[in-house]
């Protein structure tokens, strides 16, 4: 069995290691995207849902993987990706994570691109409230054969709260001399002059803080056909209100 | 329509506005001008209730009603509308949405019903087609990547649709070219009304060419400290404030 994680574990300095040790152990799940093929999934969780996933997901050559998460609702969330890309693969994550009260709501991301021209793009929006952590750890590892990679990660926090916090950690560790790695992470709050502008119109402030919010996360739901969208409008809406 | 009685304002602790009073009429349009630092912009954000803006003394009654007394929203929801200067840039959040939204939340604390979407698309359709904004542009997120000379059409489609009893036009007709500010000129023109009023905040003379008020202020120091009819623009423009402070 896989010892308990410790807080001098990088990927686990910013966890609920209480919560983590009552969901201890956790079995890795396995995905397999056989080459030329494509997958897309959706993660919503709630109260319900297992406090931490650990997948795996394998993307054979030429084949397009996307996911979509959010994240909130929960005590204690951590979700880890561990990605490997093959040749010219795609892999695509859209993820929003709500923390509100006293909540830690974790995304682990590691993308190897192991293959040539493989390609992964990576948008992460964490909105905390209350005294909520959310943290944002994300590794793309290139390997020597990886050449022709194109890898982005996009990370941007807005803090409700003084009490709330945002955690971020890029890396990049890149073994092959001719690739494009991006990446980028913000921490902020809500612009005071967009807010005046809602409240000046007629807008009440809560309801011009929740358009502003939701607006703030909807790069990472870009790309998705508007029924889906809809859909998960409604999740984040509720995970918000509680947020908010 | 609105009673401006000895106001007091600062911001950040130094006293901008030091007295002013003021009164519009329904039916009036009235021209605020003054050089740099003079307090026109802290006029007309202390009216709307920007936060920062804090008023130390004196009254302001609007329709009747303590105008202070309520928050930003309330405030346009009671029909007053600030056309800003800069107005702002809100990516993510489309034009029609915002403005649906806005339009809404003022009928319903008004205790009026909502408007349906097409009742609303209607409304707007009309009120960008007056002001020469592209319909398409109403679906973009609020202004941006908007001209400057866009985003105060916007501001006028706005107004528009939302009819405000009073509204303080801040500087609108700065960064326009001659046919953007005819086109706006024709906007606010079209609001003039015997029951409604404007409060024209601008540097130049040349808004008022086109949009003729009622009464011209000076505002220097935080003070109205000249009223005259339309032709004081005229005298402004070639003698300058100091010549009137004198």
């Amino acid at each position: 069995m896989i010892a308990l994680p410790t807080r001098k574990q990088e990927a686990w300095r910013y966890s609920d290691l209480a919560a983590v040790a009552r969901h201890w152990p956790v079995a890795v799940e396995p995905i397999v995207v056989p080459a030329g093929n494509s997958h897309a999934d959706i993660i919503i969780t709630d109260a319900a849902s297992p406090a931490i996933r650990h997948l795996a997901i394998s993307v054979g050559a030429g084949s397009t993987c996307r996911y979509t998460i959010i994240d909130g609702g929960r005590d204690y969330g951590r979700i880890a990706l561990d990605v490997t890309l093959h040749d010219g693969a795609d892999f695509q994550l859209g993820c929003v994570l709500i923390g509100s009260a006293a909540q830690t709501i974790e995304l682990v991301t590691t993308v190897r691109h192991v293959g040539p021209g493989a390609t992964s793009r990576q948008i992460v929006r964490a909105v905390a409230g209350g005294s909520a952590t959310t943290s944002y750890l994300g590794q793309v590892a290139v390997a020597r054969e990886g050449q022709k990679t194109d890898a982005s990660q996009s990370f941007k926090a807005i803090l409700l709260n003084r009490g709330a916090t945002a955690n971020a950690k890029p890396e990049l560790e890149i073994f092959a001399d001719d690739v494009k790695c991006a990446h980028g992470a913000a921490i902020g709050e809500l612009d005071r002059n967009a807010l005046f502008y809602l409240t000046s119109r007629g807008i009440a402030p809560a309801q011009a803080r929740a358009l502003l919010t939701r607006a703030f996360l909807s790069d990472a739901l870009d790309g998705l056909d508007e029924a889906t969208t809809e859909a998960l409008d409604a999740a984040i809406s509720a995970r918000l209100e509680a947020a908010a | 329509m609105l009673i401006i009685e000895n106001l007091c304002a600062e911001v950040d602790g130094k006293p901008i506005l030091k007295g002013l009073s003021l009164t519009v009429n329904a039916g009036e349009v009235h021209a605020i001008m003054g050089p740099n630092g003079a307090g026109k912009s802290t006029l007309s954000y202390v009216l709307a209730g920007r936060a920062g803006y804090e008023v130390t003394g004196g009254s302001v009654r609007f329709r009747g009603e303590d105008l202070l007394d309520k928050a930003p929203h309330e405030r346009a929801a009671a029909g007053l509308f600030l056309g800003l200067q800069y107005p702002v840039e809100i990516p993510g959040v489309s034009n029609l949405l915002f403005l649906r939204t806005a339009l809404n939340a003022q009928r319903t604390a008004r205790g009026e019903a909502e408007l349906s979407g097409s009742e609303f698309m209607k409304i707007a359709k009309a009120a960008a087609e007056r002001l020469g904004l592209p319909y398409d542009m109403m679906k973009r997120a609020v202004n941006q990547g908007f001209s400057g000379g866009e985003k105060k059409r916007n501001e006028m489609v706005q107004m528009h649709v939302l009819q405000p009893w009073l509204a303080v036009l801040d500087e609108t007709d700065s960064g326009l070219d001659i046919d953007a500010l005819r086109v706006v000129s024709d906007g606010i023109n079209a609001m003039r009304s015997p029951d409604h009023a404007t409060l024209l905040i601008t540097h130049y003379q040349r808004l008022l060419d086109y949009v003729v008020p009622d009464h011209i202020h000076v505002l220097m120091d935080g003070r109205i400290v000249h009223s005259g009819g339309a032709d004081l623009a005229h005298r402004l423009e070639a003698e300058g404030y100091a010549a009137l402070a004198a």
